[in-house]
């Protein structure tokens, strides 16, 4: 793709920064000013992040092409789906000749490039860059950004603030979301973590916010501290590799143009670490003086599931419901809808993509706790009393789907957790400014004391619908598009994949994972038709919520801005599945499978 | 090497610009009338900042001009002007908060046993011979203990300046001792010919003598950069000394101390040397290693339960050192990113504890508190100030866009290298312990609600940019400034 004139990936980080800082220079009384340049910050990443996706939209069918002709070159079938090539196969399968195919493909779907050394003494480069896999990932952390400034219109206290700090989050949250480097990615990452650390603590919901705030914050950052020792010892055994017996690629690479000319052997750039998962550098057995551990196997579970953590994985999901039900509405917003897709994201992208040995070890014993997010996280919300704990829950057992989908290690399963990781920002954005509108007026969110709030907020009601269908997977609505592909992978994935367990073999277990799902979504069903009944049709009680009106059209605008992609994604899913499927065959290709 | 007096003076030039401010400082003080006092004060900062400037312009040394000066006596490299460079910068904001904290900002004396303490510290920082590392520690630490009882009507300022002496002095003599046996058993005194000597064959039977001279001295810098388990004095003395002095010695002694220890091991007992088959850098590496592992875990567990500022950050200064240490043990295996990490460590942390007792001074002259309790509503009450101080915190914390997060990174980085992953895993699970406590302060200040909430603290304008340009400078070296100063840290390893 050709250079556009301008660093438009380094705006749409800058900018939020930039505006934060200009808002704490702002007198503290002026919050119309405050809230103008929080907005128009807001719309300009949206705008820059809309044109990075559909820019990026308009070249995915060259880019695929471009990535057959790799495979067929390297002479692998691009539909066969075959895992066993590498699962149990002894290391360093790949074949002379296509070492840097997976690497390759990598490196030419990335678009919109900038890459600026930054520490090249210890090879870390502000490097940013978008492809298949992370294009939509932008594009709803665009969106949540203006429909969270627009829902927090209303805060009174310290404004000024509360917006600076709602900025800087979302900048750490583009960051991680545009980083190649994985320094780079690593650094905005705890970024992230200290403004949603104040926005909750300062802005939550009085009784719990301290508790789950800290609570919050210390769960992600004991995963995310983990995987970055991972990473570091991962950077110096790829170094390693690339000084001893990987010199050749290496050098070939850099002929290549896959690696710039400046690259060093050291370098946390994700290129450069595919370039040595895909040589087998992670895959050498006798790591750590133990026979038969590798690098990859070992590591792997702590950077996947250092990720995950943020991503909701089961056990440890504890964190979230606390802390969406204590987070204001705009935060709720963004960590449910945006932050918890980037643990799924950095967990794809650093623990599979970059271990994809580890990841065909431990993937499918994972696959149960994906399952026990799922299914679990649909009961417990069943069971929910408080409309934002339900929501809060059912995004565990959504973002369950999303590690589900992952775990086939196949091309449709993981487009599919893709789709869902959007799929699921928007509708759960959707559902918190529900909550938040609804709670804003009646001032309570206990679920049976509400009723017919439809009569009086109609938009809510429907928006709270859509929402709803999308959650149990209706077709037309995205949530179809998202789940099916991940079923429908794991239908695969299950005559692939074994796991043995002591003297257990287990074979065709993804087929009753996948069937124990199915039957989760029922529950999913139940629990959407159970409160919107409750909550929004029935009798409504004028004595009961003296103040409860109609939406503005601020609100209104946020409830369609969200609202829209669930159902244009559900009618038109060629908006978005080729691209992530283009995002995610690098990755289906250092696994060994396509 | 012929003596040639002009090109032997740059190695000592910041020295004797040291001993010069001293004077005029102390003139200064006898003819100033008791009103005009406050003058000093700026006097001396500014006169330490233009030293720093010229020891970084004029005086730094090249490929060509390194090595040892002054009959060998001083090392002049780069590492050597690095942590300078942090001392004087330390001492000339110390010198510039303490303008606004009662009962210290008209005594010249302050300024003049801050500068006295300074010229020690650079000492440190480029001794290479026993007696004047005796001399420099001497120099630096004795003017501290006077500091820290500078409150003479304050009985806690008092007990801390008594329990840091007591302590102190058994601590220089335990080195002392350390240094004797080093002298006795090479008959030299040149840290350079004393690790001639000992990787000679005359050296070649008995390890034990150098293995017990190693374990004193290592004590002795426990001491100074209090760590764990050397630190009992930390706590008391941090909390009972002034603030500005706290904030100095938690600063500028402690950065002279880590580059004397690294000097030592690296020059003295270097990587490759065997005595009796025995590897001598394994036994310090070892020792370091433990060393950071105790004083990260005990500092910060015991900085939980913490209810006063200067407390929490002295136990947090432990674990501090604690991290720092990390970077000392992975000397052996990776020597250039080891030193760099600990010299961006240790001049990153300058900036940010000097933030933190900034803050904390301007809240205490206004308020007369200095528990965490007492923090409540800061951010309603002056904001900057606590965007100021949190930032500071965000620093020691590790978290980015602050300074701390590089420098952790670069300690970590070094510690995988050397094959102590172990280490790194006990270092960032120690930095969320850590984090769990600056976060509770963050949290009192934008959070809670104090019982004063509608008077607003004050902050001269002088105080007001020197916290601000410290808040940028701790924002700046975590981002842009990063990569200048950790190449000039890596020169630093190169040189030695």
């Amino acid at each position: 793709m050709e250079a556009i004139g301008f660093p438009v990936l380094s705006l749409i980080i800058f900018i939020p920064i930039v505006a934060a800082v200009i808002i704490l220079f702002l007198p503290r009384e002026g919050t119309d000013l405050i809230r103008g340049v929080a907005i128009t910050a807001a719309a300009a990443m949206f705008a820059l992040s809309l044109f990075v996706y559909l820019n990026y939209n308009a070249s995915v069918a060259d880019i695929a092409a471009a990535q057959s002709s790799l495979l067929a070159q390297a002479g692998r079938d691009s539909e066969i789906v075959d895992l066993n090539l590498r699962v149990g196969a002894e290391s360093s399968t790949v074949l002379v000749g296509q070492e840097m195919t997976a690497t390759q493909m990598f490196h030419d779907g990335l678009a919109f490039e900038e890459r600026v050394e930054w520490l090249p003494q210890l090879g870390i480069s502000y490097h940013v860059g978008v492809d298949g896999m992370n294009a939509p990932m932008v594009l709803l952390t665009g969106m949540v950004a203006v429909a969270g400034v627009l829902v927090s219109w209303k805060v009174s206290d310290r404004t000024r603030e509360f917006m600076a700090f709602f900025l800087l989050l979302v900048a750490g949250v583009y960051g991680v979301f545009l980083a190649i480097d994985m320094f780079l990615l690593f650094f905005f990452y705890e970024l992230a973590i200290f403004p949603m650390y104040l926005l909750i603590a300062t802005w939550g919901w009085v009784p719990l916010r301290e508790y789950a705030a800290m609570k919050l914050t210390l769960y992600i950052l004991i995963g995310s501290v983990v995987a970055l020792v991972g990473v570091i010892a991962m950077v110096i055994v790829a170094n390693q590799f690339f000084l001893g017996t990987g010199a050749g690629i290496f050098q070939t690479a850099q002929t290549a143009g896959i690696l710039p000319e400046s690259a060093t052997e050291f370098s946390f750039s994700m290129t450069h670490l595919t370039l040595a998962a895909e040589n087998g550098a992670f895959d050498v057995s006798g790591y750590a003086g133990v026979d038969g551990l590798t690098f990859g196997r070992l590591w792997f579970p702590f950077i996947f599931i250092g990720f995950a953590v943020l991503a909701g994985l089961f056990p440890f999901h504890n964190w979230s419901p606390d802390g969406h039900v204590a987070a204001p509405t705009a935060v709720s917003m963004i960590h449910a809808g945006v932050l918890m897709k980037l643990g799924a994201y950095a967990a794809l992208r650093a623990g599979v993509q970059l271990l994809p040995d580890g990841a065909q070890v431990h993937l499918p014993w994972i696959v149960f706790l994906t399952l026990m997010n799922v299914v679990y996280g649909a009961f417990i919300a069943f069971r929910q009393r408080d409309f934002k704990y339900l929501i809060g829950f059912s995004s565990v057992s959504h973002m369950g789907l999303v590690a589900m989908g992952i775990s086939t290690m196949n091309l449709t399963g993981m487009t599919g957790a893709g789709l869902q990781m959007f799929s699921h920002g928007a509708m759960t954005a959707l559902f918190f400014g529900c909550v938040g509108m609804v709670y804003d007026r009646a001032h309570t969110r206990d679920i049976p004391s509400l009723g017919g709030f439809m009569k009086v907020m109609p938009w809510v009601g429907v928006a709270f619908i859509i929402g709803g269908l999308t959650s149990m997977g209706m077709p037309g609505f995205s949530g179809f598009i998202a789940e099916f592909p991940i079923f429908q992978g794991m239908w695969r994935a299950s005559e692939q994949i074994a796991l043995d367990i002591g003297p257990l073999h287990l074979t065709n277990y993804y087929a009753v994972i996948v069937i124990i799902s199915a039957l989760a979504i029922i529950i999913t069903a139940a629990y959407v038709l159970r409160v919107t009944g409750q909550v929004f049709f029935g009798e409504f009680d004028r004595a009961k919520f003296p103040d409860v009106g109609d939406i503005t059209v601020r609100e209104r605008f946020v409830l369609l801005f969200l609202g829209t992609p669930l159902v244009l994604l559900g009618m038109a899913p060629f908006i978005m599945a080729p691209m992530l499927e283009s995002g995610m065959r690098p990755v289906l290709a250092l696994l060994g499978g396509m | 090497m012929p003596f040639d007096f002009l090109q032997s003076l740059p190695s000592i030039a910041p020295e004797v610009g040291l001993m010069i401010m001293a004077v005029v400082v102390l003139f200064l003080d006898m003819y100033l009338a008791e009103s005009q006092r406050r003058g000093i004060a700026y006097v001396a900062g500014i006169g330490l900042l233009a030293i720093a400037a010229l020891t970084f312009f004029a005086w730094a040394p090249t490929a060509d001009t390194q090595g040892l000066y002054w009959g060998g006596t001083i090392r002049f490299d780069t590492l050597a002007h690095l942590f300078k460079i942090i001392v004087l910068i330390a001492a000339a904001i110390t010198c510039m908060i303490a303008v606004d904290t009662r009962g210290i900002a008209r005594q010249g004396e302050f300024y003049l046993l801050i500068i006295v303490s300074t010229l020690g510290a650079t000492l440190m920082c480029g001794a290479a011979d026993l007696v004047v590392v005796f001399l420099a520690l001497e120099t630096t630490t004795i003017p501290l203990y006077v500091l820290a009882a500078f409150k003479r009507d304050d009985k806690r300022s008092v007990e801390s300046g008594m329990k840091y002496f007591l302590f102190g002095s058994f601590a220089s003599a335990i080195m002392l001792y350390g240094l004797s046996l080093l002298y006795g058993f090479s008959g030299q005194t040149n840290l350079y010919d004393i690790a001639t000597f000992l990787g000679t064959d005359a050296f070649s039977t008995n390890a034990a003598p150098v293995l017990i001279a190693i374990a004193l001295i290592v004590a002795g810098f426990g001491f100074k950069i209090s760590a764990a388990p050397f630190h009992f004095w930390t706590p008391d003395v941090y909390e009972g000394a002034p603030t500005p002095v706290t904030a100095f010695l938690s600063v500028a002694s402690k950065a002279a101390s880590f580059a004397l220890m690294v000097r030592f091991f690296t020059a003295v007992f270097p990587t490759d040397l065997v005595i009796d088959g025995q590897l001598i850098s394994g036994f310090w590496t070892q020792l370091a290693a433990v060393l950071a592992l105790l004083s990260m875990t005990f500092g910060n567990l015991v900085a939980l339960a913490q209810k006063n500022v200067k407390r929490l950050l002295a136990y947090s200064s432990i674990a501090q050192a604690g991290y720092t240490l990390m970077g000392v043990a992975a000397l052996t295996s990776s020597a250039d990113i080891g030193v760099a990490s600990i010299a961006f460590y240790m001049f990153m942390y300058t900036f940010t504890n000097l933030l933190a007792f900034g803050v904390l001074i301007y809240f205490t002259e206004a308020t007369g508190g200095e528990n965490i309790r007492d923090l409540a509503g800061l951010s309603r009450r002056n904001p900057m100030l606590a965007l100021a101080m949190t930032i500071a915190l965000l620093s020691l914390a590790g978290i980015p866009p602050a300074a701390g997060f590089f420098g952790k990174f670069f300690l970590f980085q070094a510690a995988v290298n050397a094959n102590l992953t172990w280490l790194a895993i006990a270092g960032v699970l120690n930095a969320i312990v850590a984090l769990y406590y600056y976060l509770v302060v963050i949290k009192v200040m934008y959070v809670d609600h104090g019982e004063f909430e509608e008077m607003a603290i004050p902050v001269s304008r002088p105080g007001g940019w020197l916290l601000a340009g410290a808040a940028l400078a701790v924002i700046l070296l975590g981002t842009v400034l990063a990569t200048p100063l950790f190449d000039w840290a890596t020169r630093g390893a190169a040189g030695l």
